[in-house]
This record gives C-alpha cells, sequence and structure tokens, in this order.
C-alpha cells in the first residue's frame, strides 16, 4: 500500500525558526515557572484554619470552588479554542502550556481542600458553585464569547477571565494573608496569580498584534465588543462580590480590587483604564500581601522612606545574567 | 534638563506610558544608536521580564547601552515597569538597574500606568529637574 500524503503538509513546530519571538520569551517564562502544588507546605496551615469561624470556612471554600470553575474552563474550553486561532506553531505549544497550567490550578484547590476542609463541607460548596447564579453568568458570558467569538473576541474574553475575573476570589487569600493567616494557602495562590499574569500579557499581545492586521472599522467594533463585555461582566461581578463578602463586610473593599484588576485587563488588551483612579485604589494591605518582600520605594511621590541604591559599578553582560 | 529613555517590548505597555507622558524620551532596542545618550544626564524607565527567580529581568538591548561606561555616567535614576502580580519581583529590573549602576530606582508602575503614576512621574521629574 503506498502511503498518501495529506493534501496540506503537517507543520513540525521548530522553534528554531521563530515567527514571533514573543512566543519562545513567553514559553521560557512559563516553563521556567512551572510548579505543582506539592511544592507548597498547604499542612501547615491546618492550625491557622481552625482558627476560622464556621461562615468564614464557609466563605474560602465557596471563593476557592468559584476559581476552580473558572479554571476549569479555562483549561478544557478556552485555552483549547484560542489554539484553533494561533497564528503561529509556537503560540499553539505556549497555548497548551496555558491550557495544562489551568488544570493545575484547578487541581490545587483541590488539595487545599483535602488537606484543610471536610468532605462535607467541600460537597457542599461544589453544590453552592453549580447553583450560583451569578458564578454560574459569568462562566457563561465567557464561554459565548469562546463558542461563538472571531479570534479577537475570543482573546479579550479570555484575558477578562484570566485579569479580571478571578480577582473576587484572589481577594480573600490575600486578606487572609494581610491578617497573617492561611499564609502557605496564600503563597501557593500568588503562583496562581503569577500565572495568570503571564497568561493575561501574553493573549493580550496576540490581541494587540491581531488588532493590528484589520480595519479601522473591524477595530471599532471590537473595542465596542470589549467595553460591553468587561461591563457585562462587572454588572456580575458586583453581585457575586455582594453575596460573598457583605457578610464580612469587604464588600467595598472588593471593590476597589475589581476596578484596579479591571483596568489592568483592558491595560493588557492596549486599551485605557475604564475607572477612574480614586475606585481603582486598593487597600494597600492587599497590595503588600500580593508582592511582598516588595515595599514601596516611591520616591517621586514622596511616600517612600528610602529607595533603593546600589552599590556595584562596573557591569559586564555576565552580570546581568541572561 | 535631564533626558529620558525608555524600552518597550512588542506588547507596547511602556511605549503606550511613555506616549501619554507626552515628553521626548529615547527609545533603547529600536535601532538607533544608544551613544545619543552619552551627552546628557537622563532618566531611565525599563519593564521587567525576569522569570520565576529573577533571571534575566533586564531587557537586552538595555544592557548593551548600560555596558558603555559613558552612557551609565549620565544615568541619573531609573523608573521600573512591571506588574504586582510577580510577588517580590514587581518590576524587577528597575531595582536589577539601580543596584547595578549604583542609582536611585525613582518610581515604580504596572504595566502601562494609571494617570496617578503619570501625574508622579511628570511631578517626580521636573522635580529632578530643578534640583
Amino acid at each position: 500500500m503506498k502511503d498518501m500524503a495529506p493534501a496540506t503538509a503537517l507543520r513540525a513546530v521548530n522553534w528554531n525558526r521563530l515567527e514571533d519571538e514573543k512566543d519562545l520569551e513567553v514559553w521560557n517564562r512559563l516553563t521556567s515557572n512551572f510548579w505543582l502544588p506539592e511544592k507548597v507546605p498547604l499542612s501547615n496551615d491546618v492550625p491557622s484554619w481552625a482558627t476560622l469561624r464556621a461562615e468564614e470556612r464557609e466563605l474560602t471554600i465557596r471563593v476557592f470552588t468559584g476559581l476552580t470553575l473558572l479554571d476549569t474552563v479555562q483549561n478544557t474550553v478556552g485555552a483549547p479554542a484560542l489554539m484553533a486561532d494561533a497564528v503561529t506553531p509556537h503560540e499553539e505549544a505556549v497555548l497548551s502550556n496555558i491550557a495544562f497550567m489551568e488544570a493545575v490550578h484547578a487541581r490545587s484547590y483541590s488539595s487545599i481542600f483535602s488537606t484543610l476542609c471536610s468532605t462535607e463541607e467541600v460537597d457542599a460548596a461544589f453544590r453552592w458553585s453549580e447553583e450560583n447564579p451569578h458564578l454560574q453568568k459569568k462562566a457563561a458570558l465567557v464561554l459565548d464569547a469562546y463558542r461563538a467569538g472571531d479570534p479577537l473576541q475570543k482573546k479579550a474574553a479570555s484575558v477578562f477571565l484570566e485579569s479580571f475575573l478571578f480577582y473576587s476570589g484572589f481577594y480573600l487569600p490575600m486578606w487572609w494573608s494581610s491578617r497573617a493567616k492561611l499564609t502557605n494557602t496564600a503563597d501557593l495562590i500568588r503562583l496562581i496569580i503569577r500565572d495568570e499574569a503571564v497568561h493575561g500579557y501574553y493573549i493580550g499581545y496576540k490581541f494587540q498584534q491581531g488588532l493590528a492586521q484589520v480595519s479601522a472599522a473591524e477595530r471599532a467594533r471590537i473595542k465596542d465588543f470589549a467595553f460591553s463585555l468587561i461591563f457585562d461582566l462587572y454588572e456580575v461581578e458586583t453581585r457575586y462580590t455582594a453575596e460573598l463578602y457583605d457578610g464580612p463586610g469587604l464588600t467595598g473593599d472588593v471593590r476597589h480590587f475589581l476596578h484596579y484588576n479591571a483596568n489592568k485587563a483592558l491595560m493588557n488588551l492596549g486599551y485605557e483604564p475604564l475607572f477612574p483612579a480614586e475606585a481603582a485604589e486598593v487597600n494597600p494591605a492587599i497590595l503588600s500581601a500580593l508582592s511582598p518582600g516588595s515595599e514601596n520605594h516611591d520616591f517621586f511621590s514622596g511616600s517612600g522612606s528610602s529607595y533603593v541604591i546600589g552599590r556595584a559599578v562596573a557591569t559586564e553582560d555576565e552580570d546581568w545574567d541572561f | 534638563m535631564q533626558g529620558l529613555a525608555y524600552f518597550t517590548s512588542a506588547s507596547g505597555n511602556t511605549g503606550r506610558f511613555i506616549d501619554r507622558l507626552g515628553l521626548p524620551a529615547f527609545r533603547l532596542g529600536a535601532g538607533a544608536d544608544p551613544s545619543v545618550l552619552r551627552a546628557r544626564p537622563f532618566v531611565l524607565v525599563c519593564p521587567s521580564y525576569s522569570d520565576g527567580e529573577g533571571r534575566g529581568a533586564v531587557p537586552k538591548p538595555v544592557i548593551r547601552a548600560l555596558n558603555d561606561p559613558a552612557i551609565r555616567a549620565q544615568l541619573l535614576g531609573v523608573i521600573g515597569a512591571g506588574n504586582r502580580n510577580f510577588g517580590p519581583l514587581f518590576g524587577h529590573a528597575g531595582r536589577v538597574i539601580a543596584e547595578k549602576c549604583n542609582v536611585p530606582l525613582l518610581y515604580r508602575f504596572e504595566l502601562a500606568g494609571t494617570e496617578t503614576d503619570l501625574a508622579r512621574v511628570r511631578g517626580g521629574l521636573a522635580q529632578f529637574r530643578r534640583a
């Protein structure tokens, strides 16, 4: 029997022939950031978990099941949908890494649950995530864009999920961490946040590259779509936030964090921020929980007490470690 | 009056910050010869690209320019761009450059910066000019 060549030759990915340098830069970044939840000593949080009141535990587990749902969407639908639109074979490979890491993130929440919580508590929270209309609605809005959108609309939806929708959830472990609670869990969440930042950056970059290829009218249409989608998502997010955080009285604080992250999601797409600076001013305790040890060297605003000034003067290429 | 130099990658965040800042600035890595930076003191605006361990934070065109002692001698300070989501490594390139070149890290902002960031950097640079 003779081998029949397919109509179009299949292309093997050649990483020594790049069409877009950003693909390799992000591939290297993502692969060097690879981690698994086993790396984080979550069991050290058992004593801290025991100090939480029942309603605080319930809130925390609910928030994490909500995050699990979004990671599941991104792993099984979002990243694969973007792979179909990849313009380079390397982009497709990067997206396969993104898809897998979303599965790692989703899996991590279950590691937290099995370390800290009872089966009944966790089962109840998963039921809650399936029945909560706001959570289901925000996932559905993004899924609609993944299923019916064009390549640019799908990328915009993906960036909103990665850079905006997660943050009503990420707020809570950062808040606990600022109060010296569940600090190992916060370390794990920071690994997720770091990954999501690269994902949002990369997909936002690919969005901007795609946008540069289309007509001004098409760019305007996409921008309308993006801003209308983020408005819709924001509306759902505020209801979701109120339902979760009214109890502990944190809703106002979380909303500032939502505004801040919505602005950053739009920046990833190359757009101007939506929310004014005052509305996006985040509780400093949450900011320092996000980037601990990165204290504010704010020389220009006069609020920093000191600024970094170094010692070495001689520099060689090797010193910079690239 | 000091000058301004910056690096921006294809994603363009730092470039958009510089555009909105509205001050003349020399773009590193875009093909132009950086030796013009030897002429007068300047502030550098630099985004960060490190991995999870902080390696490779400073873009290569910035390293190449700063390896010229005459350019380095004119560097007054650095403004780091980045993303707080990278935790302790937020805007790491700014810190690396400040330490390597013995200059102050003047400010840090996220992605393409906010109106607040622009106002602080404008004010900071103006003050720096008078000093």
